[in-house]
């Protein structure tokens, strides 16, 4: 099992989710985050003074898949999120050691 | 620890000295109240006119008659509306305006200085602040025959009271509390300068002294009955022009603020405004309730309050849209805190022109201050290098003062008694002149020595920490999420 977490552009949420949906992923969990790489951030002019922004909105989301399925969803959520401009974001993957699914008590595959 | 100590024990003694004033002023006030009883049997000679007497309804008020008259119900109506939209414009108007330019951990401290400065001034009003500015007493202060508001009550069947000859078609309860929301904003824009760093405590011991020392006289030279500013008053030695309160209420609050601004020093960090539609909710607020204050300035409903109305209007539309084509043109982008700031600053600039202009007039003055004003909190600013936080300098003083200088050169006279330099009275200008000099410079000394004294007792300035992790937390124990 792994953890699929992507950085995506905000607008691009649901159109990632739409295309996540449709290859089967069952859940995922979305968190509105700030941060910044290569985009860096901008600047804001209030009454002449300027101020530097340098975290931009993003959104984090996290997707707990079996290890057959990680490379699917990877190249969907490139395909979904991208635009080609600077700042599509970024996605991470690490291991997942053991799930639980609070209701029924499964473990691991089956709680996913 | 110890200077907590002191601001506690300053605000202990402010709420004491309050009651104290209080318990003092009740005797002189029932003295009053009783006397009315007894004096008027002495009207009515027989008892066939004293039993007639009821049925008559006396004259109506006017500038000759201001005893046993009755006061005109439309006036009063007109006068009673703008009381309560000019209030509107503090609470929450200028709340909101000034709310929305702070950053999140202070808005709970600023819009509560608005809403304190309300009541504190109101308190100060009705003991003596309103007698000192608007009774006749010398031509630099006012008397305190209304202190405690004594003898306020227009009774026209018994000649207890009268109208104020101020505003000789109105009770004077009307224009007093007219007046009041006057004196509340004029202080609460001061706010707009020391934002983000003055202890509260300071702030209330500062507004008090400073609505005592300041803005009594100063409202009192320009609109008291024998005021030595006052251009209705023919024994005046500069007859100023001022409607609405270009000098009283925005050179005056402005001047205050840039002293404020220097005593406390620059913030530590500041950062962009955290949400420009409190802002632009709060700068139409103003605008509304600036009927109020500049239409009903005229004390009356009549032809003055029309002209008074539209000039208002189209000064500051026409200076919200020139700020935001002047910054358009020089940063590249029109901006919601740029037009709301030019509207503001048209409405700065029409206050005292209004009533004695005409529509062109208001037209030219509202492309004045959007420039202008756009320059007061740019160029200016950058140019001395002082923290005056949300532009209370800029925008009031530098429109303020643009003003009042150019109701001197638009002024027409029939419209308002009053010709301008355009008429050929070059004269008016200097007037003019001399009564913004005349404020700033009293303004400048007083207000420094208040602050002076503020600081030597319980300090102004908040902690460091206290500065860093928010107003809000640390001085009032609430945060808005």
């Amino acid at each position: 099992m792994k953890i699929v977490m992507a950085i995506i552009k905000p607008f691009k949420l649901d159109e990632v989710r739409d295309a996540l949906t449709k290859i089967g992923v069952q859940g995922l969990t979305v968190t509105e985050v700030k941060g910044y790489g290569r985009q860096k951030g901008h600047t804001e002019i209030y009454r002449g003074a300027e101020y530097a922004v340098s975290f931009l909105p993003k959104i984090k989301l996290e997707i707990a898949c079996p290890t057959n399925q990680v490379d699917r969803v990877i190249d969907t959520i490139t395909a979904a999120a991208k635009t080609g401009q600077i700042g599509d974001g970024k996605i991470f993957v690490f291991g997942l050691d053991h799930a639980v699914r609070i209701r029924t008590g499964e473990t691991d595959a089956a709680a996913l | 620890m110890s200077l907590r100590k002191f601001s506690r024990a300053g605000l202990l003694a402010l709420a004491a000295a309050l009651l104290l004033g209080v318990a003092l002023s009740l005797p002189t006030y029932r003295a009053a109240y009783a006397q009315a009883p007894a004096a008027a049997p002495a009207v009515p000679t027989t008892p066939e006119a004293s039993a007639a007497a009821p049925a008559a309804t006396p004259p109506a008020c006017d500038a000759k008659t201001l005893e046993r008259c009755t006061p005109n119900s439309g006036d009063t109506a007109w006068m009673l509306t703008s009381m309560a939209i000019v209030l509107m414009m503090t609470i929450p108007g200028l709340a909101l305006f000034y709310g929305g330019m702070v950053r999140k951990k202070n808005v709970g401290d600023t819009v509560m200085t608005s809403f304190a400065i309300t009541c504190l001034i109101s308190i100060l009003w009705l003991l003596f602040t309103y007698s000192l500015a608007f009774r006749a007493g010398s031509p630099f202060i006012g008397g305190l025959d209304r202190a405690g508001l004594q003898g306020i009550l227009s009774d026209i069947s018994t000649g207890i009271g009268n109208p104020n000859s101020l505003a000789p078609t109105i009770p004077e309860t009307v224009y007093s509390m007219f007046q009041l929301t006057f004196a509340i904003i004029t202080a609460a824009l001061i706010a707009g300068s020391f934002a983000e760093r003055m202890k509260f405590s300071a702030m209330l011991w500062f507004i008090g002294l400073w609505a005592i020392f300041v803005y009594s006289p100063i409202a009192h030279w320009v609109w008291g009955p024998d005021g030595f500013l006052n251009s209705a008053n023919a024994d005046a030695k500069f007859h100023v022009l001022d409607f609405a309160g270009g000098t009283v209420v925005h050179v005056n609050s402005g001047t205050a603020g840039l002293m404020a601004a220097l005593m406390l020093g620059k913030r530590k960090e500041s950062g962009p405004p955290h949400n420009v539609v409190l802002t632009m909710i709060g700068a139409s607020l103003l605008w509304v309730g600036r009927f109020g204050f500049n239409a009903g300035s005229a004390v009356s409903a009549g032809m003055q309050a029309g002209m008074a109305m539209a000039v208002t209007h189209i000064a500051t539309a026409t200076a919200g849209f020139t700020w935001m084509l002047v910054e358009w043109m020089l940063r590249g982008k029109p901006t919601v805190l740029g037009i709301c700031s030019g509207a503001v600053a048209g409405l700065v600039a029409i206050t005292p022109a209004s009533g004695f202009v005409g529509p062109m007039g208001a037209f030219a003055i509202g492309i004045a201050a959007g420039s202008v004003c756009y320059w007061g909190c740019t160029g200016l600013k950058r140019m001395f290098g002082y923290d005056d936080a949300l532009d209370t300098f800029g925008v009031h003083a530098v429109g303020g003062a643009a003003g009042a200088i150019l109701t001197g050169v638009f002024a027409i006279n029939e419209y308002g008694g009053t010709p301008g330099l355009i008429e050929g009275n070059a004269g008016q200008v200097l007037d003019q002149c001399i009564g913004v000099g005349i404020v700033f410079v009293y303004d400048v000394i007083v207000t420094l020595l208040i602050l002076k004294v503020v600081d030597l007792v319980i300090g102004l300035r908040v902690s460091p920490e206290v500065e860093r992790d928010g107003l809000d937390l640390a001085l009032h124990g609430e945060t808005i999420q």
